[in-house]
């Protein structure tokens, strides 16, 4: 409307609750309220509670950090689930049979998930095959290498010695580290590697041109390349950024169960896109942010922690936590006029 | 329509407006960008369902209350980005929603049929059960109107129908909208072309900020009056351009060929060598798909160096093999589809504002917020966008500051050369005269442009010479002086004409 009248802005609050954002926190806070009601023993009153919540939605959060980049490019990685098994009984085997140091481990895993993470980016962005076809093709690969490595079986602190018998050695002190608690037993240290990986998610897409760059993607790819923008190379990047965050919730995986599972993370990378979804990130692409995946990723915590303390049985747990994602993202759609 | 008031919110689109389609006659409903004409339209064609006001078919009040009432009472609408589905046959899409069924069963036969009469009736000769897709999109449009008819259309709305149609197609549709006129179909046509409206025009309305204007039989109407009802003020001269003043050689091109597809496809752009000097505007002529978007690519190194031939930028040999060579170089190109090519319309007017030129305003890859902004202030500023804040989206802008933004965008790479593929399509008269202003006011500073323009007054007017295109060569040069409508109009269509000054050739 070159001279027609504008649109009157609304008030800050009505803009708010308008915006992403403010539909992702209110769904958050419904979640909230919802726990504080049906609040069975007091359960959500003590600090513990949410400890543990932090702490069991930080593994699928630090998939959402990378799953949120993808998707914000226009992409999406299944393979993440995948890369986090292999990335757990790669770390498992490396830290518990093998006995290197920490410092050693965190960036040979990290290489591991750049490198799967890199396959499904060149696939994608020069092969042009579509990232769904792509990713899915990683998630059976990386599956495969998974076991390949363990041998079918869990890489556990119980090593087979040459003659068949077994010895235990101790948990790693990477994987002790991992798994400990600060601030005096009232926060987990996955919570805190997660909180990181949202810092560093946050930096990369408001701060760093690659950021601007994936949103340019996502909402169009040939106005993009037209522009100047490094298309194949902002896109691969993505994919071994999701690669990389993959194998950080691996070694925490691994960490946790004290052990490197090949089935682990199975179907991990839908919840972590679920979280990104109900934060308000279009699947389109080109909208979105980190801050909204996190509001996600609290609000599928917190609703599966409110469900089972409450004594809802896993299969209820499932059907409702379904039925709450259709409902999010009902409200999350934009409004066409 | 009498009285028609919608309002959006706080916002009154459209105020107390009235219209009226009689049996046979051609209405233009006219008026800049936001104008309210996309509003009326959609109102009568049963999408806006709030508004005050009374619709009146033949004398007796209805209100549609969705489009396929509308298709009802007898309104079809023609939409600038045609509705129908690529994939599916032209049968398929002339009864899409109408489909004839037997028990159940779609009767495939009787819809090959009945939509091969209605196509039959158009004059044209197609096999129906052809995808869409295969199909030039001029004869995607008359299967649209095919729609329109099998579907007993009384009035039959057509916006911009034209945009994407070259000339001898344009001519076959205004044939056409003869003939519906004869059937007595009230035809109500939207254009932004004045010669368009000048020749099909049996009356015309003009709306201005949700206002009606004024309704008047189209001989009554003089351009200038025209043009002063839509803008509301005299806008003097339509194209600006001083007397040009070039400068040294900035691009010359010999034997350049260009081959979207791989050295082993055809060619788009076969031979062609032209050349332009700093300041100066190299207008290309050529019907639709003659291959100037291609040349522009080619030269943008938009396919990735799949081209041949000697390029030289102030002297210096070039052969750009992506865009990003070429923004580096002082190279910019204005693609013809601001939506498709053009703009990220999901990113605020800042983000694309700064997208071209985003390296050089962060420091080694850290953005710069402050910086960015103060850009995009200032060029914006400088086109005289109209929009509420840097941060809206450019997807909610009008089309004139849509096309805004993407300028900005090229002048924050301080280009060197432009290549401009139809800079005004689709934007009101007034937005397209600043354009004009501000091609004078680049070249005033030194800028070299190649112009690729549809519109015959346009090329004619803002070229300083002009090189045509037939099938991918260059069949003629003109010197401003030179170039007639009618002599590029036949250059357009094979006839080769190399005027001796005008330093354009094609061996």
């Amino acid at each position: 409307m070159s001279q027609g009248p504008q649109p009157q802005l609304p008030s800050g609050l009505k803009r708010f609750v308008a915006s992403p954002a403010g539909r992702a926190f209110i769904a958050l806070l419904l979640v909230l309220v919802v726990g504080v009601v049906f609040n069975a023993d007091q359960a959500f009153f003590k600090i513990g509670t949410h400890r543990d919540t932090l702490r069991q939605a930080s593994v699928y959060g630090i998939l959402a950090c990378g799953m949120t980049l993808v998707i914000i490019s226009g992409g999406i990685d299944l393979a993440v689930g995948s890369v986090l098994a292999l990335v757990a009984v790669c770390g498992a085997k490396m830290a518990i049979h093998w006995g290197w140091s920490g410092w050693l481990v965190i960036p040979a895993s990290l290489v591991v998930g750049a490198a799967a993470g890199g396959v499904s980016g060149v696939v994608t962005a020069r092969l042009r095959v579509q990232p769904f076809i792509a990713t899915l093709a990683m998630m059976v690969l990386a599956r495969g290498a998974a076991k390949y490595a363990s041998g079918g079986m869990k890489v556990s602190t119980a090593v087979q010695n040459a003659d068949g018998t077994y010895r235990y050695v101790d948990v790693p002190a990477l994987f002790r580290a991992i798994d400990t608690r600060i601030l005096g037993g009232n926060l987990s240290m996955v919570t805190v590697i997660f909180l990181f990986c949202v810092a560093i998610a946050w930096i990369a897409l408001s701060k760093h041109c690659w950021g601007r760059y994936l949103y340019a993607i996502g909402g169009n790819e040939e106005s993009s390349r037209l522009s100047g923008v490094p298309v194949l190379a902002a896109k691969t990047c993505a994919y071994v950024a999701s690669g990389m965050f993959a194998a950080v919730a691996g070694l925490c995986q691994a960490a946790q169960e004290q052990q490197g599972d090949p089935e682990a993370g199975a179907g991990y990378e839908l919840i972590a896109i679920a979280m990104v979804v109900i934060g308000g990130t279009s699947l389109m692409g080109g909208r979105g942010g980190i801050g909204l995946t996190l509001l996600g990723v609290l609000t599928i915590g917190y609703l599966d922690k409110i469900l089972s303390i409450n004594a809802v049985p896993e299969a209820g747990r499932l059907m409702l936590t379904g039925i709450i994602i259709v409902a999010a993202v009902l409200t999350q759609r934009r409004n066409r006029t | 329509m009498t009285g028609i008031t919608k309002r959006f919110g706080e916002v009154t689109v459209l105020r107390e407006v009235s219209f009226d389609v009689c049996p046979g006659e051609v209405h233009v409903l006219a008026g800049e960008n936001g104008a309210g004409k996309s509003t009326l339209i959609k109102i009568l064609a049963g999408i806006h369902t709030e508004f005050a006001g009374t619709l009146e078919f033949n004398g007796r009040p209805a209100r549609p209350r969705s489009p396929l009432e509308a298709n009802a009472l007898g309104v079809a609408v023609i939409h600038q980005e045609l509705s129908l589905i690529g994939l599916m046959s032209v049968a398929d899409n002339i009864f899409l929603g109408r489909t004839p069924v037997r028990a159940g069963l779609v009767c495939d036969a009787r819809q090959r049929e009945e939509a091969a009469h209605w196509v039959r009736q158009l004059g044209l000769d197609l096999d129906v059960r052809r995808p869409v897709e295969q199909f030039p999109i001029a004869v995607q449009q008359l299967i649209e109107i095919a729609k329109a008819l099998s579907q007993n259309a009384r009035v039959i709305v057509m916006d911009e129908p034209t945009s994407a149609l070259n000339a001898p197609d344009v001519e076959k549709l205004f044939a056409l909208i003869q003939s519906l006129k004869q059937r007595g179909c009230g035809i109500v046509y939207i254009s932004h072309k004045m010669e368009e409206i000048e020749r099909i025009a049996d009356r015309i309305t003009v709306l201005r900020d949700g206002r009606w204007i004024g309704t008047t039989p189209a001989k009554n109407l003089p351009r200038a009056k025209f043009i002063e009802w839509m803008v509301g003020r005299d806008l003097g001269e339509q194209f600006p351009r001083r007397a040009p003043n070039p400068g040294s050689e900035r691009l010359r091109v010999e034997n350049f060929s260009v081959f979207p597809g791989g050295s082993s496809a055809k060619a788009a752009i076969r031979n062609a060598s032209f050349s332009v000097r700093a300041g100066e505007i190299l207008g290309i002529g050529g019907l639709q798909g003659s291959g100037g978007s291609e040349l522009f690519f080619g030269l943008f190194g938009a396919y990735g160096g799949r081209t041949q031939g000697s390029v030289r930028l102030d002297g210096k040999e070039i052969h750009f093999t992506s865009p990003r060579q070429a923004i580096e170089s002082g190279v910019a190109m204005l693609t013809n589809d601001r939506k498709a090519t053009g703009l990220v319309l999901s990113l605020p007017i800042v983000a694309n504002a700064t997208l071209a030129a985003l390296r050089e305003l962060s420091s080694a890859g850290w953005r710069r917020p402050a910086r960015e902004r103060a850009a995009a202030e200032q060029t914006t500023q400088s086109l005289q966008l109209r929009a509420a804040s840097l941060d809206a989206e450019v997807g909610t802008l009008s089309g004139g500051n849509q096309q805004k933004v993407a300028i900005a965008k090229w002048l924050q790479t301080r280009p060197r050369l432009l290549l401009l593929d139809e800079p005004t399509r689709g934007i009101d008269v007034a937005a397209k005269r600043e354009i004009y202003q501000l091609m004078d006011r680049w070249t005033a500073e030194g800028i070299a442009i190649l112009l690729i323009s549809s519109e015959m007054p346009e090329l004619l007017s803002l070229s300083d010479r002009i090189a045509v295109l037939h099938r991918g060569r260059i069949t003629a040069g003109f010197t401003r002086a030179q170039a007639t409508p009618e002599a590029v109009l036949a250059a357009a269509m094979g006839q080769d004409h190399f005027a001796a000054n005008a330093e354009i050739s094609n061996p």
